[in-house]
């Protein structure tokens, strides 16, 4: 059994994908052995309406059956009234968290306003999925560059909010080192292989993160989900980690907020 | 000098396919290739896989540099080799030394491939080494490329970033390989902003392929914008679409598949920057015809090699 905490619903806006329908999606999950995937929707990126777009996704999730969708909503802290999007996450839809994408709402996590709704995640009891990059910003629409987001700030609101749950989404392209292993030294905060590469790299992050704080992404439909699983397949870990890496991390963390 | 020369640059056993049985190697490819067997195979430890009789598609591995890994020429062979094993790739075409110039001055060329020559003599078996130019160096580079590929064992030429491709200063160098039977590998990115001061956009390398018919040239990365690569060589027939070192984007190989024909698409992987799963992924998510991944995960580039291979006395 595995446990996918980085995919998406609904269509990518700028290519149709091989399984950016719900139907090929499950068809793929099932060939491999995922059971539930933490899902979030594209039409979080750029729609205004976002009370829509996360009904949509949850509705989509709660009409699973073998594979357990979990829904992850967007909230836009530019937006007005972005509690009332916070507030029906977590309360009408009983999200288990959100997912956040500073770079296309255009904020950098040193605004206030982002801690304000890091504070907002925590009180509802939502864990928050931070998403770094949603592509390789050397190959995007011309009409369309998107920087990566800047990380930086994280140690310091981290610090001040020890209840949070934060899970770095396709952060591991940029995110190495000294930066990420202060990062992940607190504790409560995971990060996910989608983006990870080098050879035989994921073992190589266990150098830095502990194997309590790695969680399976694959970042489908937009990546191939074969490439999570042929990362772990190199990386050559023993079984007990795998499925630590699998789904073990990811059931700990859903339980922590129950 | 003959192809399974040693260079005598290390004294350290010499490390052949017998290492990794061409039997368990070809289990795992064949495990791989087989659709729904993917599931069970990425799953599988290593080493466990079942005994096969069909397995009959061998992985080349169009894309590998000494750099990314760490350790002496032998060390990094042995680890590429080691993660190769895991993952089923029976060769290697490696090229560069152990560390990126852009623009290498001719005792820069040597030196590299001088790295590369080790690294072929180390496991001569299971690595192909090509050897690296810099048009901008021309008499040094067409005396690496007699050295080396004439005269020694390698099998073609890479081409990188020190002069976009589409240049003059290139027809020596391919009129030189064309003679020798031996294709190049031209890096090739289309950024969506500028592109490094001499690297080559996929427009170059479909110019190059224009004005020398007879050359076989491979696109290395199809542009990593690769909806844009692909389009950009779709007419020039003697460019094959080699699709690693990118994002494992869903849907790349299925395009150049479908666009070129899966004769015209081969794997690489750009380890040890890249993952050799990422890359395969590509290939494996792609929904091709078992004959089609036969085609690019091996059959295509051993077609390019087979000329100079058999000249020097190699199995392609």
């Amino acid at each position: 059994m595995i446990i996918d905490v980085n995919a998406y619903l609904s269509r990518w806006p700028f290519r149709r994908t091989p399984c950016d329908e719900l139907p090929r999606l499950m068809d793929k999950y099932r060939e491999f052995g995922v059971q539930q995937a933490w899902v979030g929707t594209f039409d979080g990126l750029f729609h205004r309406d976002l009370a829509a777009a996360n009904a949509r996704l949850a509705d989509a999730c709660r009409q699973s059956r073998d594979v357990e969708l979990l829904p992850f909503g967007s909230v836009n802290p530019r937006l007005p009234d972005w509690q009332e999007d916070l507030r029906r996450c977590a309360e009408e839809h009983r999200m288990p968290g959100i997912r956040l994408h500073p770079n296309y709402h255009g904020y950098s996590l040193e605004q206030p306003v982002f801690g304000e709704l890091l504070d907002g995640a925590v009180q509802a009891g939502l864990i928050v999925q931070l998403v770094v990059r949603m592509d390789d910003v050397r190959v995007q629409h011309p009409l369309m560059q998107i920087a990566d987001v800047d990380t930086k700030p994280l140690a310091a609101l981290l610090a001040a909010r020890p209840q949070l749950r934060l899970v770095l989404l396709n952060a591991l392209a940029t995110l190495r080192g000294g930066d990420l292993r202060q990062l992940v030294a607190g504790q409560h905060v995971w990060c996910e292989i989608a983006m990870k590469e080098g050879l035989g790299g994921i073992a190589e992050l266990l150098k830095d993160v502990p194997p309590t704080q790695v969680l399976f992404g694959s970042h489908l439909p937009l990546y191939a989900l074969e490439s999570a699983i042929l990362k772990l397949r190199e990386a050559q870990l023993s079984a007990e980690l795998r499925a630590q890496l699998e789904r073990g991390n990811a059931e700990l963390l859903l339980r922590s907020r129950q | 000098m003959t192809a399974h020369m040693n260079t005598g640059r290390s004294d350290r056993p010499r490390r052949s396919a017998r290492a990794v049985s061409r039997r368990t190697l070809l289990v795992h490819s064949a495990q791989v290739a087989g659709g729904l067997a993917l599931a069970t195979w990425t799953r599988g430890t290593p080493g466990s896989a079942s005994p096969s009789t069909d397995g009959d598609i061998e992985i080349w591995d169009a894309h590998i540099h000494l750099s990314g890994v760490l350790g002496t020429v032998e060390q990094r062979v042995d680890h590429l080799l080691r993660f190769a094993d895991a993952m089923g790739i029976a060769r290697l075409v490696v090229y560069m030394g152990t560390s990126f110039v852009y623009d290498p001055s001719p005792e820069e060329l040597r030196k590299q491939n001088d790295e590369v020559l080790r690294a072929v003599a180390h496991a001569p078996d299971r690595v192909l080494g090509m050897v690296y130019l810099n048009p901008k160096q021309q008499a040094a580079s067409l005396a690496e490329l007699d050295r080396c590929v004439r005269d020694g064992p390698m099998v073609g030429i890479k081409l990188w970033v020190a002069l976009p491709c589409s240049a003059p200063e290139l027809d020596p160098i391919v009129r030189q390989a064309v003679e020798l039977q031996v294709p190049i590998l031209q890096h090739a990115y289309d950024r969506v902003g500028e592109n490094l001061p001499g690297e080559s956009r996929t427009a170059d390398v479909a110019a190059l392929a224009a004005r020398h018919p007879d050359a076989s040239l491979v696109c290395l990365h199809t542009g990593n914008d690769w909806e844009r690569g692909i389009r950009t060589i779709r007419a020039a027939k003697n460019v094959w679409s080699e699709v690693s070192g990118s994002d494992p984007t869903a849907g790349m190989v299925e395009m150049a598949v479908r666009e070129l024909g899966a004769e015209r698409v081969v794997y690489g992987s750009d380890a040890g920057g890249r993952s050799f799963g990422s890359q395969l992924a590509k290939v494996y998510s792609a929904g091709l015809s078992r004959d089609a991944q036969r085609l690019v995960l091996g059959g295509n580039l051993r077609r390019l090699l087979r000329p100079v291979m058999e000249k020097k006395g190699m199995k392609p």
